[in-house]
């Protein structure tokens, strides 16, 4: 049995929480005062997924640089990945909010999307 | 070869060379830094101090009065900011009085015009912030404040359109005279030159003493200051010191000529002479002492903090003049308060020094007068109107605090010994000097000068040197 | 001279929101003036997530939510003008405006709408000791850097301040390649987002040291390296406790202030807490046909606030123009809020019984945090509302929601209090 420690996110209380774990299946979520505290302690320790953005240059556009994210959450362990697979990457103007600027970034099976219009 | 090569493009530096720029003579300034007016010229009260102050009969006594009574005209000849605000030495205690008299007497020795005595009721009416611990005061009608970076700025352009050449990021390592002539070692080479005026400020001593075995020593005597935002412009009209006194010496309180407050100094003797830094001790006994002489001071609209270093000779005296056993080599050292007020006059002092001794001639074609940074802000509506059709970049500001366009700030790059770095754009425009410190107009202030001057952005630095603002590009060391 | 009837300072968040509102109330005549060469405000430089939950039930980025009011604001054709500084506004209404294309203009308006934003409190503020070398920013201008123009201010990284820019910042440095080292906190609790101390900190073990503040600064040219120090309960550093940190960059995330100069000038009355104008349910302030929203009236957490509050605005600036000023002409006097033990303040400063919605949100902050307390409103002596609270913080936003049957029926109403009261 395994006992992982997080703080909730879900409202400035931050509630010490302790999942209790037998491998991957979690067997008791405690410290929380309200449900959303069990719920995000459920999917943090199981699955714990960000949205990743950054910035990649632009050429020839009104702009320096697009700011972009992942299009989906993808898991934690593969922010710096992506961030490795973002360096270098330059797009040409005009780019527009939800265009696929690096596509199944990292292997994630998610697409780097534009979250500007850049003309 | 030169004829006169000056060390040190301060406020000394700069006013001595443009002195020497009415004759014919072929004049170098070097300065370590990469611009004029980086060390004690930068950072001080900014005060042109009435005269009282000086021990009567020195040098500093007749420089600080000959200087105050220059300083108006030369303010308009040259074009910086000045305005004589006056200054109010305030006593806080009764007993204290025949000091203030004592100071008074002294003034009047040194020359000081319009000086007398006033008691609680008439320094309430000047000051409605005043102590109400003040009991009288010594009024100095012409005690005056000024710009210290336009001042020093203004020398050394004139200087430059009237031949003088300056030399920056070049720093005098060593010095030797061979014959007539004096070798400076310096990072960039050798410079051959007649003559050298040491204007080093609190490097003085050093040059001295590599020619002199009658050695002078500098102390840093470092000052913190306080500086508020231009909101609290009318807090105090004059400059409001306090008479020193056993129970201390206390702090300046004054307007600057662009409508801020400044609380300073603090008088702190340190080694190193580059120790510019600000302390909490420091700030704390400025904030305690200013309370003393005003009531109500608003702290709270404190815009920066700074130190800068007087350059103080343990003889407390300005020492300007060739040396008799190193025969060419011009001191101008010990230059520490009142020596802003001083420059114009130290400058006139040491050109004279050289004029006897090169028996140079007039320069027919010397230029007296210069023509500052265009401030938009005093033109009349059809006058802007006709500059911005000439050049629209008068209509985009950039700096929001101080309001400063980008046409400023061109004009900055571009004249005489124009500005390389965001310092040397704010001192002559004043961008980034407001309250939000060049945090909103610094990536463009960059923008526009590397743009200007044909340079990555990353090349822009603070400072120069060292001092980079942009050290890579995004994902560079991933 | 330009005519419109309603003149909106400012093009970010805020001024968006009130001129789109302004246009569905009603009035066709609207000009938005930005200083910047595009709309969007700091929103454009926020390019991180977690904007719109509340507005648009999504979780935008900050371009992304901008750009939702951009073609709102195109769809309703609204005019704006870009790179356009606002000089002054005089009380007649008449804004001197000054652009590269245009030089220097003046509009008549009949209601202006301040939606300037805010700035953030610079070194020189805190009166940070040490030496000024270059490689200190506040966090908002190495946003600008990184986010906007793909330039790295520094390698190395301390924090002080842990403002949810800071925090974001902390997250956006390492991402691109930069160690931060530390994020040293003043006060004894976080100002920012719990969700950005476990996902910009914790999840890349930078650690938050608070009640920590910065006592050295070294490097002449460039920074070298920053000394930090415990601070006692009155937030002096503790001798001893100094610990130095080699770095370049010293970012700065120490609170924002509400952009005012304008406002102070045109002789708008201005609260000593906040430092955004005093107003009234109407977010008008002192001066008749002078509205305020958005950052520049108080500094808001959540963008999501912000539009909301700017709608309201652009609303009863509409009805300013419609109805004149007849919309000020009620039979109840406005009513003065108190903020008092542990509420700071609060927006709007009055209301008017007659005037006001069905429901009136009322805004404010705490002064401290504030475990299991009850956050409490009075009319006169009697308590209203007694809402238990487990936690409140300086760091988030509160809000009690008046009603205007409670108001109005309530005899000599002359004082509503908002305050903290313990368990």
């Amino acid at each position: 049995m395994e006992t992982r420690e997080l703080i909730c996110i879900g409202c400035p209380m931050g509630c010490p929480l302790k999942v209790e774990m037998n491998d991957s299946e979690v067997v008791s979520v405690t410290g929380n005062t309200c449900k959303r505290g069990d719920v995000y302690a459920r999917k943090e320790v199981t699955n714990p997924t960000r949205i990743v953005t950054s910035s990649v240059i632009v050429e020839g556009g009104s702009l320096a640089a697009v700011s972009v994210k992942t299009k989906e959450d993808i898991p934690k362990g593969k922010i710096f990945d992506i961030m490795k697979d973002l360096k270098g990457v330059k797009v040409q103007a005009p780019v527009h909010i939800g265009d696929v600027i690096v596509s199944n970034v990292a292997d994630t099976g998610v697409d780097i999307i534009a979250t500007k219009n850049v003309l | 070869m030169y004829d006169v090569v000056i060390i040190g493009a301060g406020v000394s530096g700069s006013a001595s060379a443009r002195e020497l720029s009415r004759y014919k003579l072929n004049v170098c300034v070097v300065e370590k830094e990469e611009d004029v007016c980086c060390g004690t010229s930068k950072a001080n009260s900014a005060i042109v101090h009435a005269g009282f102050d000086a021990e009567s009969g020195s040098l500093m006594a007749k420089l600080n009065v000959e200087g105050n009574q220059m300083m108006e005209e030369l303010s308009k000849e040259l074009d910086f900011h000045f305005k004589k605000n006056g200054s109010l030495v305030v006593c806080l205690h009764e007993e204290e009085k025949p000091n203030l008299q004592e100071l008074y007497e002294r003034g009047i020795k040194n020359g000081v015009k319009d000086l007398r005595i006033i008691d609680r009721e008439e320094l309430v009416k000047l000051e409605p912030n005043i102590s109400d611990e003040a009991v009288a005061a010594l009024y100095a009608p012409t005690g005056g404040i000024v710009c210290p970076f336009g001042m020093n700025i203004a020398f050394a352009e004139n200087a430059a359109v009237n031949g003088v050449e300056f030399k920056f990021d070049t720093e005098v390592t060593g010095l030797e005279k061979k014959d007539d002539t004096w070798i400076l070692k310096t990072n960039q080479g050798e410079i051959e030159t007649k003559y050298v005026v040491n204007a080093a400020g609190v490097y003085a001593d050093k040059f001295h003493n590599m020619v002199s075995d009658k050695k002078l020593h500098i102390t840093p005597r470092r000052g913190d200051y306080c500086l508020l935002d231009r909101s609290t412009e009318g807090f105090v009209t004059h400059t409001i010191f306090q008479l020193p006194s056993k129970f201390g010496k206390g702090v300046l309180v004054t307007p600057t000529v662009h409508g801020n407050t400044l609380v300073g100094p603090t008088a702190i003797d340190i080694e190193n002479k580059e120790g510019i830094n600000t302390t909490q001790e420091g700030i704390d006994e400025l904030i305690n002492k200013a309370g003393s002489t005003v009531k109500g001071l608003p702290i709270r609209q404190v815009i920066t903090s700074f130190a800068g270093l007087r350059a103080h000779e343990d003889g407390h005296e300005f020492y300007i003049g060739e040396l008799e056993e190193a025969k060419g080599f011009i001191d101008c050292a010990g230059i520490e308060s009142p020596g802003l007020t001083s420059a114009p006059a130290i400058g006139k002092m040491v050109a004279n020094i050289l004029k006897e001794l090169t028996n140079a001639q007039e320069n027919p074609d010397f230029v007296g007068t210069r023509k500052g940074i265009l401030d938009p802000k005093t033109l009349n509506k059809e006058e802007y109107a006709a500059l911005m059709k000439e050049n629209p970049a008068y209509g985009n500001i950039i700096c929001r605090c101080e309001m400063i366009t980008e046409g400023e700030i061109m004009d900055a790059i571009h004249r005489p010994l124009g500005a390389k770095s965001l310092d040397g754009v704010k001192r002559r425009t004043r961008a980034g000097m407001g309250r939000c410190q060049a945090g909103f107009c610094s990536p463009r202030t960059i923008e526009i000068l590397a743009r200007e001057r044909g340079v990555d952005p990353s090349e822009i630095t603070k400072a120069g040197g060292e001092s980079k603002i942009i050290v890579g590009i995004n994902k560079d060391r991933i | 001279m330009l005519n419109y009837d309603i003149v909106i300072v400012g093009g970010g968040p805020a001024g968006l929101a009130a001129a789109v509102s302004a246009k569905r109330n009603g009035v066709e005549s609207i000009l938005v003036l930005e200083r910047d060469k595009e709309l969007g405000g700091i929103l454009n430089q926020c390019i991180h997530n977690g904007f719109g939950l509340h507005t648009f039930k999504e979780e935008l980025t900050g371009p992304e939510y901008a750009e939702r009011f951009v073609k709102q604001l195109q769809e309703e054709k609204i005019e704006y003008k870009l790179n356009t500084m606002v000089m002054d506004i005089a009380d007649n209404k008449v804004i001197t405006a000054m652009s590269r294309e245009e030089g220097m203009f003046e509009i008549q308006a009949k209601a202006v709408v301040l939606a300037m934003g805010c700035r953030e409190r610079s070194r020189g503020a805190l009166n940070i000791p040490g030496y000024r070398p270059a490689g200190i920013y506040s966090a908002g201008t190495a946003q600008r850097l990184v986010n906007m123009e793909g330039y790295m201010p520094g390698r190395e990284v301390v924090i002080l301040g842990s403002g949810d820019i800071g925090l974001i910042m902390a997250r956006r440095m390492t991402l691109e390649g930069a160690k931060v080292k530390v994020v040293a906190e003043l006060m004894p609790y976080s100002g920012g987002l719990k969700r950005n101390i476990v996902q910009c900190l914790d999840d890349y073990g930078i650690p938050l040291k608070l009640s920590h503040t910065v006592v050295d600064i070294e490097g002449k040219e460039r920074v070298e390296g920053i000394t930090i120090a415990e601070v006692d309960e009155n937030r002096r550093p503790i001798p001893g406790t100094e610990e130095h940190y080699t770095c370049d960059t010293l970012l700065l995330s120490c609170g924002l202030i509400p952009e005012n100069e304008l406002s102070r000038s045109l002789g708008v009355e201005m609260s000593p807490v906040t430092s955004g104008p005093l107003v009234n349910e109407c977010l008008e302030t002192n001066v008749e046909g002078v509205f305020a929203c958005g950052n520049v009236l108080h500094v808001h957490d959540l963008v999501d606030f912000v539009s909301e509050e700017a709608a309201a605005a652009g609303k009863h600036a509409a009805e300013y123009v419609l109805n004149g000023a007849k919309h000020q002409e009620t039979e109840a006097k406005d009513i003065p809020i108190a903020a008092i033990e542990g509420a700071r303040y609060t927006v709007p400063k009055t209301i008017n019984p007659d005037r006001m919605d069905e429901k009136h949100t009322v805004r404010f902050r705490v002064g401290d945090v504030y475990k299991n307390c009850y956050v409490s409103v009075y009319l006169n002596d009697k308590r209203i509302i007694h809402k238990k609270r487990p936690v409140v913080a300086p760091g988030e936003m509160e809000e009690v929601v008046l009603k205007k049957e409670e108001l109005t029926a309530f005899p000599n109403l002359s004082q509503i209090t908002v305050k903290i009261e313990e368990a």
